[in-house]
C-alpha cells in the first residue's frame, strides 16, 4: 500500500480549507438532523484515524480496534459515575486506557511474532475478551450496560445545542488528522512506512521494529479511547455489545481501508461517505442492511482496483499533468 | 458437584464439539491449501442454514435429506466463487484475502438481512424433542444424529484425501505449490475444488445443525471464532487437528457454563485462541512454519 499522497506533500491551503467547510457546515446547516450527521461523520473520521493509523501506517491489520474504543468509553464513565470524575477529566482517562490496551495488545501479540492475518484474528479475539468480562462483572453494569445520568451544562460535556457535540468532535478528529500528517511528515512516519512494506527489511535497515510498532499502538490506542469517551457522553449509555461489539471494529476498518488506507485524509473520506450512505439508504428506501451491502462491495472492489482507496481518486486528479508519471 | 453433571456436561460438550468440528474441517481445508484465512466462513454456514430452512418450509424436504442437495450446491458456488472473485484477488499479501473475504461476508450477511430480515428462525421436525438416554444424560436425538454424521463424514473426508487421485493432488499443492505444477497439476482447478470441499462441508453442518439450532443473518458470528479457534488449537491445515482441537472446544465450552455460569463461560474459547497464537501458533498437530 504506497500512498499516492505520501509522495506529494498536501498543501496547507487544503488542510485549512477542509477545516473552514468542517466549521462553517453547522452553521449553514443548523437542523438537528444534519448537525448530528456531521457528529457521526467526524465521530467514524475520528475512530477511523484509529485505525488507520496502526491499519494503513503501520499496516498491522486489526479486526477487533473496538477493544480501545470500548475500554475508553467504560473507563471515563466508570470514573465519573463511581468517583464523581469529570467528564473533561474522562476524556484524558479514557485516551489513557485506550493506549494501555493497545499497548498490553501489541506488547504481547508482536513479542510472539503475529503478524499479517494472524495479528487481526487476535485483536478480534481480545475485543471478544473483553466483551464477555464486560457483559459478566458487576462495575461495568453487566448487561445491562451504563447510563449517564442527563445532567446539561457545559461543564458536565453535556450541551444544551447538538453543535457544542459537534465541535468537540470537530477539535478531536482535526487533532487526529494533524496527527497523521505530522506521522507522514515525520522520521516516525517513515520507520512504520518501511515495516509495513517489508518488515525484514525494516530490521536490516536498524529499525527497532519492535519498539515502533507498540509506540504505534499506543498512539492508535488512545485515539480509540478518545473515541469511546465521546462516544459515551454523546448518547449517554454503553452495553458490552456497542462498546466491544465486532461492528464497530469492522466499521473502523471500512472507513479507512474505503477512504484510503495510509492516508491523511482517508478516515474522514470514508466516514463522510459510510454517514451518508447510510442516511441515504435509510430514509429512502428503509430497507435494513442495504448500505452495508454496498459498503463490503465497495471493500471487495477497492482491495481488487483501488488498494490506497478513494482518494487516490482525488490524488490522481490532482497529480495527473502532461509529463507527471502518476 | 454431582459426577452425573459433570458426565453430562461432557457429553454435551463432546457433542457439540463434533459440529464444531465438521465447520472447522471445511476452514482448515482451505488454509491448508491455499493458505489463506477464509473470513467469510460463518456467513457461508449462515446462507446453507437458510438454504436448508427453505428446503424444509417450502419444499418439505426433511433436514438431513438436505444434505444430498446441500453439499453439492455449496461445493459448486465455492468452485464457481474461488474462479470467479477469490482466486483473481489471491495474489499478493494475505491480508488481502482476509480483507475480501471480510468483505465477502460483510456483504452476504447485509443481503441476508435485506431478504430474509433481522429475526431468528427455528425448524420443527417430528423428532425435534426425541430424547436418548446416554449413560447419565438425556440427549435430544437430532444432537446425537449430528455427532455421529459429522463423525462419519470427518473420516469420510480424510479418506477422500488420502486415498483417492484427487486428494493426493489436493495433498500436493498444500505441501509444494511449484513441484505439484510441474509434475502437471492444475493448481488452479485444485484450488477451486479445495475451496468447494471447503464449503461443501458447511453444507452438510448446515443439514445436521438446523434441527437443534436457529438461523438469523448473523448466526455466523457465532461460528467465526469458535472455528477459528479449533483451526488454530488443532493446527492450521491438520484434519485430526480439526477432530481434536473440535472435541476439546466443545468441552470448554460446556464446562465453561457449567463452572463459570452463563455469561462468563464463553470466555474460554477466546482465551484459549489467544493462548495458543502467543505460545504454540503451530497448535496441537500443526507443523512448524
Amino acid at each position: 500500500m504506497t500512498s499516492v499522497s505520501e509522495l506529494k506533500p498536501i498543501p496547507w491551503k487544503l488542510h485549512l480549507s477542509v477545516l473552514a467547510v468542517a466549521i462553517a457546515f453547522p452553521f449553514v446547516f443548523p437542523s438537528n438532523f444534519m448537525v448530528n450527521f456531521g457528529v457521526m461523520a467526524l465521530f467514524y473520521a475520528f475512530i477511523g484515524q484509529s485505525w488507520n493509523i496502526s491499519g494503513g501506517f503501520a499496516g498491522q491489520l486489526s479486526f477487533g480496534h473496538v477493544a480501545f474504543f470500548g475500554v475508553g468509553a467504560y473507563a471515563s464513565t466508570i470514573v465519573q459515575l463511581r468517583l464523581g470524575v469529570s467528564p473533561w477529566l474522562g476524556l484524558p482517562i479514557a485516551g489513557l486506557a485506550g493506549a494501555a490496551v493497545g499497548g498490553a495488545i501489541a506488547v504481547l501479540s508482536f513479542r510472539a511474532g503475529l503478524k499479517g492475518s494472524y495479528f487481526a484474528l487476535i485483536t478480534l479475539a481480545f475485543a471478544e475478551v473483553l466483551r464477555i468480562v464486560s457483559n459478566s462483572i458487576g462495575i461495568t453494569g453487566g448487561g445491562l450496560g451504563l447510563l449517564i445520568p442527563m445532567k446539561i451544562g457545559a461543564q458536565n460535556l453535556q450541551f444544551a445545542e447538538r453543535s457544542g457535540f459537534y465541535f468537540l468532535i470537530l477539535a478531536l478528529a482535526a487533532g487526529s488528522v494533524a496527527l497523521a500528517e505530522w506521522m507522514r511528515r515525520s522520521r516516525f512516519g517513515a520507520q512504520l512506512a518501511a515495516i509495513r512494506e517489508n518488515e525484514d527489511s525494516a530490521k536490516a535497515l536498524g529499525i527497532n521494529v519492535f519498539a515502533e510498532k507498540v509506540k504505534v499502538m499506543l498512539i492508535s490506542g488512545a485515539i480509540g479511547g478518545l473515541g469511546g469517551c465521546f462516544f459515551a457522553q454523546y448518547f449517554l449509555y454503553i452495553d458490552p455489545l456497542i462498546a466491544f461489539g465486532t461492528d464497530k471494529s469492522i466499521e473502523m476498518l471500512l472507513v479507512s481501508m474505503i477512504g484510503g488506507a495510509g492516508t491523511v485524509y482517508g478516515p474522514l473520506v470514508g466516514a463522510v461517505l459510510l454517514a451518508l450512505v447510510s442516511d441515504v439508504t435509510r430514509t429512502l428506501t428503509q430497507i435494513q442492511g442495504l448500505s452495508l451491502v454496498l459498503y463490503g462491495a465497495l471493500l471487495v472492489v477497492i482491495i481488487a482496483f483501488l488498494p490506497n482507496g478513494l482518494i487516490e481518486l482525488f490524488s490522481r486528479k490532482r497529480g495527473r499533468r502532461p509529463g507527471s508519471k502518476t | 458437584m454431582d459426577p452425573n453433571i459433570i458426565a453430562a456436561a461432557a457429553i454435551n460438550g463432546l457433542l457439540l464439539g463434533g459440529i464444531y468440528t465438521l465447520v472447522a474441517s471445511g476452514l482448515t481445508l482451505i488454509y491448508g491449501v491455499l493458505h489463506i484465512i477464509n473470513f467469510a466462513h460463518g456467513s457461508m454456514l449462515m446462507l446453507a442454514m437458510f438454504g436448508v430452512f427453505y428446503l424444509l418450509t417450502l419444499l418439505g424436504i426433511d433436514p438431513y435429506l438436505s444434505i444430498f442437495i446441500m453439499v453439492p450446491a455449496m461445493f459448486v458456488l465455492g468452485y464457481l466463487l474461488y474462479k470467479g472473485l477469490i482466486g483473481r484477488l489471491s495474489s499478493g499479501k494475505d491480508e488481502n484475502i482476509l480483507l475480501v473475504t471480510l468483505g465477502l461476508s460483510i456483504l452476504i450477511e447485509n443481503l441476508a438481512l435485506m431478504f430474509f430480515k433481522g429475526d431468528s428462525r427455528t425448524i420443527l421436525v417430528s423428532y425435534s424433542d426425541t430424547m436418548v438416554e446416554v449413560g447419565p444424560a438425556f440427549v435430544p436425538l437430532p444432537k446425537l444424529i449430528s455427532f455421529g454424521v459429522a463423525m462419519a463424514l470427518c473420516a469420510a473426508l480424510g479418506l477422500f484425501i488420502q486415498r483417492t487421485d484427487t486428494g493426493r493432488a489436493i495433498r500436493a499443492v498444500a505441501k509444494e505449490r511449484v513441484g505439484a505444477q510441474l509434475v502437471g497439476i492444475d493448481v488452479d482447478r485444485i484450488f477451486a475444488i479445495s475451496y468447494g470441499i471447503g464449503l461443501a462441508t458447511l453444507g452438510a453442518a448446515a443439514s445436521l445443525m438446523m434441527p437443534i439450532f436457529y438461523v438469523s443473518p448473523t448466526v455466523g458470528h457465532v461460528f467465526v471464532l469458535v472455528a477459528f479457534t479449533v483451526v488454530v488449537l488443532g493446527g492450521m491445515g491438520s484434519f485430526l487437528g480439526a477432530v481434536v482441537g473440535g472435541l476439546i472446544i466443545g468441552l470448554t465450552e460446556s464446562f465453561g457454563g457449567l463452572f463459570l455460569g452463563e455469561s462468563m463461560g464463553q470466555i474460554g474459547i477466546s482465551l484459549i485462541f489467544i493462548l495458543i497464537l502467543l505460545f504454540r501458533p503451530s497448535g496441537l498437530f500443526g507443523t512448524k512454519t
